[in-house]
């Protein structure tokens, strides 16, 4: 589904990334880990097509297609959902009609109708049970005076709305008491299918306890520094990263 | 930021909208201003006597004003002589009983800009007086309001038909010696509105008038007078747009309104006069003077704006809470963007006791705007437990344009009680990322923010003209961020 070859990336002119190479299949989860700096979250936003991420080499496909070449919003329009590490506030704006309105702007470029306030309403409520919230979230301003907790609660209800095909959670565990943590991480598995690739930014073990990965990748220095199965992550939490460093090194 | 500064561009450039020009035959003085200008107009308006009297008086006293220049404007200084101070449509006989008589060109006019006054009749059940330049040229569902006792004319047919209520309110809220343009409006008003809602009576529809400038180098001086009798109620809707032209349009209204015990007066104006240029010429100077006066016990006056349009807008609607428990608010939006500069906002004077007034102001400026509120609250010694509660919020698109708030609060009564806030956000990168990122255009994106930001006020409006309202703001707003 996501096939990415030699990524290069730079912010402000300073390299980034330095050539990443990763191959993501439907229905995968993989983790990408690594230490503050290491570029885990210039990629999952070279990948969402924020301004300011210059990509310098490398591309990306998505089911085929030159992801880098298209707008922000037509990513999003093919599926890519990235779960933000700080959600942003947007005061005055319902969080019900941003749902709807972005649900059907994603919507009417797959082709499909755009959906009535009744049908929107039903199918909130709906994946609202589905990621343990209450409905109380749709009559507030988007992450306006939200918790922490509750920002980061939003953007799976999002991600459980829109339904993406592939979905970037940067550190959405950062900040997040155990309860809130366990929350996220049900809603996530959830919406794990055959269909849909998930990308976990974390920088630590911790939210892998709840959500198991097919693959974990190590990030240092924009380069993946090794990747492996699940026990990799033990292995980091025991570790640290230091002995990255060392290894690359050497 | 490329991206960003490219919409801003766009939004920057857009062009107005409503920029064209109907082409009828009209009947205009020659430019310049002096008594016998004055009384062309009057004995063209076929006025009594009294009405040529006061016209003059104003005359003479603006002759010794000078323009203000108080306000957080950059103007040019105005050439009072070149301006025609009067435009009317050519009539073929003493003009239309029907809207089949009205000039098919103008009715297209109004089409164009949305305004079918046909399908207003029919759906909208709107009563519309339509001014179009200075001439009220069609007027709708007079027999409706007749059977309920309201008036609701053009100014030149109340002074003829109803002397003793102009001469009773006319110039009683806003004196003929008020202020240097409503002054020079007293003296050479072309036509505008008369509403009187007898005691009682709750006004069966909402009224209307839509107000358009269409004779280049032609003062505007409409003149609205707005009664409401004890226990009345009424709800006014004023709406603006004007065609493109290359030179400074000067618009110098005077709006009055007067509600007497437990009446309510309603005030809603959406204001999309044109602009200017990219470089700001051409544009509407708006300078208008409107005024309330909650003159009985328990009476409201409620002023709505949104205003986006003119170069330059000068414009304080105010309230007088003469009566006691008397109410006085002030809902505000106002849009900069290019070169636009608006100076706004409003003045609740306290006199009576427990007067209560609330005053929400929206500032948007984008481009190079500037954009001011200014706003009096005066509390006199007769303001016992009088209350008031200002929130003056402004958001900054983009980093070239300004935002500027000029309180002024004064208490006489120690009683009274005076809240004020303000906050000043701009629409970030990281917001539109955000929606981008959820499959927004960047344009849905900026509308989404902005209508956020003005939902407060936009509530306070009619129905109707709160989605009007909601696509002027898309439209003004079209590519607007960075």
């Amino acid at each position: 589904m996501l096939n990415i070859e030699n990524l290069h990336a730079s912010v402000d002119n300073k390299p980034i990334l330095n050539g990443i190479d990763l191959q993501i299949r439907a229905g995968e989860v993989h983790a990408i880990m690594g230490p503050n700096g290491s570029g885990k979250s210039t990629l999952a936003h070279v990948l969402a097509g924020r301004e300011g991420y210059t990509v310098t080499d490398g591309q990306v496909l998505f089911e085929g297609e030159d992801l880098l070449g298209l707008e922000t919003e037509e990513r999003a329009h093919r599926g890519v959902f990235l779960a933000m590490q700080y959600p942003v506030e947007l005061p005055g704006v319902n969080n019900a009609a941003f749902l709807k309105a972005s649900l059907n702007s994603v919507r009417t470029a797959r082709g499909e109708a755009a959906l009535d306030a009744p049908a929107f309403l039903k199918l909130a409520r709906d994946r609202i049970a589905l990621v343990g919230m209450q409905d109380r979230f749709l009559k507030r301003n988007v992450n306006a005076g939200f918790s922490g907790g509750e920002k980061k609660r939003n953007e799976i209800l999002q991600m459980a709305l829109l339904e993406p095909k592939l979905a970037i959670l940067d550190e959405t565990d950062s900040g997040l008491d155990i309860d809130a943590l366990r929350i996220v991480a049900d809603g996530v598995n959830a919406l794990r299918n055959p269909g849909r690739a998930i990308i976990i930014v974390t920088h630590y073990q911790r939210l892998l306890d709840y959500i198991q990965p097919d693959r974990v990748h190590v990030l240092a220095n924009g380069r993946i520094a090794c990747s492996g199965d699940g026990t990799l992550a033990q292995e980091l939490e025991e570790k640290g990263y230091g002995w990255l460093n060392e290894e690359s090194a050497a | 930021m490329s991206a960003s500064s490219e919409i801003l561009d766009r939004f920057v450039n857009g062009e107005y909208e409503h920029g064209f020009v109907t082409d009828i035959e009209s009947d205009t003085l020659p430019p310049g201003l002096n008594d016998s200008v004055v009384r062309t107009i009057s004995a063209r308006k076929q006025e009594p006597e009294w009405m040529l009297d006061w016209r003059l008086r104003a005359y003479h006293h603006w002759l010794g004003m000078s323009q203000p220049d108080w306000a957080h404007l950059r103007q040019p200084q105005i050439d009072f002589d070149s301006i025609s101070y009067y435009s009317a449509p050519k009539r073929k006989k003493d003009g239309p009983k029907s809207l089949d008589e009205v000039d098919p060109q103008i009715l297209d006019t109004y089409e164009k800009l949305g305004i079918p006054l046909e399908e207003q009749k029919a759906l909208a059940g709107v009563a519309v007086d339509a001014v179009f330049d200075s001439v009220s040229v069609a007027t709708t569902f007079r027999r409706q309001l007749t059977e309920a006792g309201v008036i609701f004319c053009s100014m030149s047919e109340a002074i003829r038909e109803y002397p003793d209520l102009i001469q009773q309110y006319l110039g009683s809220v806003v004196p003929h010696t008020d202020n240097f343009f409503a002054s020079l409006n007293s003296a050479v008003f072309s036509d505008g509105t008369f509403v009187y809602i007898p005691a009682g009576v709750r006004c069966p529809m909402e009224l209307s008038t839509y107000f358009r400038i269409n004779e280049a180098r032609t003062g505007q001086f409409e003149r609205t007078l707005i009664v409401a009798a004890p226990g009345s109620q009424v709800s006014y809707l004023e709406g603006c747009t004007a065609p493109m032209r290359d030179e400074n349009q000067l618009h110098a209204a005077v709006v009055e309104l007067i509600a007497m015990e437990d009446a309510s007066i309603k005030y809603s104006t959406v204001q999309n006069w044109y602009p200017g240029d990219a470089r700001g010429r051409g544009g509407i100077y708006n300078f208008v003077t409107k005024r309330g006066d909650c003159r009985g016990d328990r009476s409201h006056i409620s002023w709505t704006q949104v205003e986006t349009g003119s170069a330059i807008t000068w414009k304080y609607p105010s309230c007088i809470l003469r009566g006691n428990d008397s109410v006085g608010e002030f809902h505000s939006v106002a849009v900069t963007r290019g070169q636009q500069q608006a100076d706004t906002g409003t003045k609740m004077i306290h006199m009576g006791r427990n007067t209560r007034s609330t005053i929400v102001s929206k500032g948007i400026s984008a481009g190079e705007a500037q954009n001011t509120y200014r706003g009096l609250v005066r509390m006199t010694p007769g303001a016992e437990n009088a209350r008031n509660h200002t929130r003056c919020d402004s958001l900054l698109i983009g980093d070239r344009c300004g935002a500027h708030t000029f309180p002024y609060m004064e208490s006489r009564n120690p009683t009274a009680r005076i809240e004020h806030e303000a906050t000043t956000s701009r629409i970030g990168e990281d917001q539109l990322f955000y929606c981008r990122q959820r499959g927004l255009s960047e344009e849905d994106a900026v509308s989404l923010l902005v209508n956020g930001f003005c939902k407060e006020v936009f509530n306070e409006l009619p129905m109707e003209f709160a989605v009007e309202a909601q696509k002027l703001l898309n439209v003004t707003l079209e590519g607007a961020v960075g």
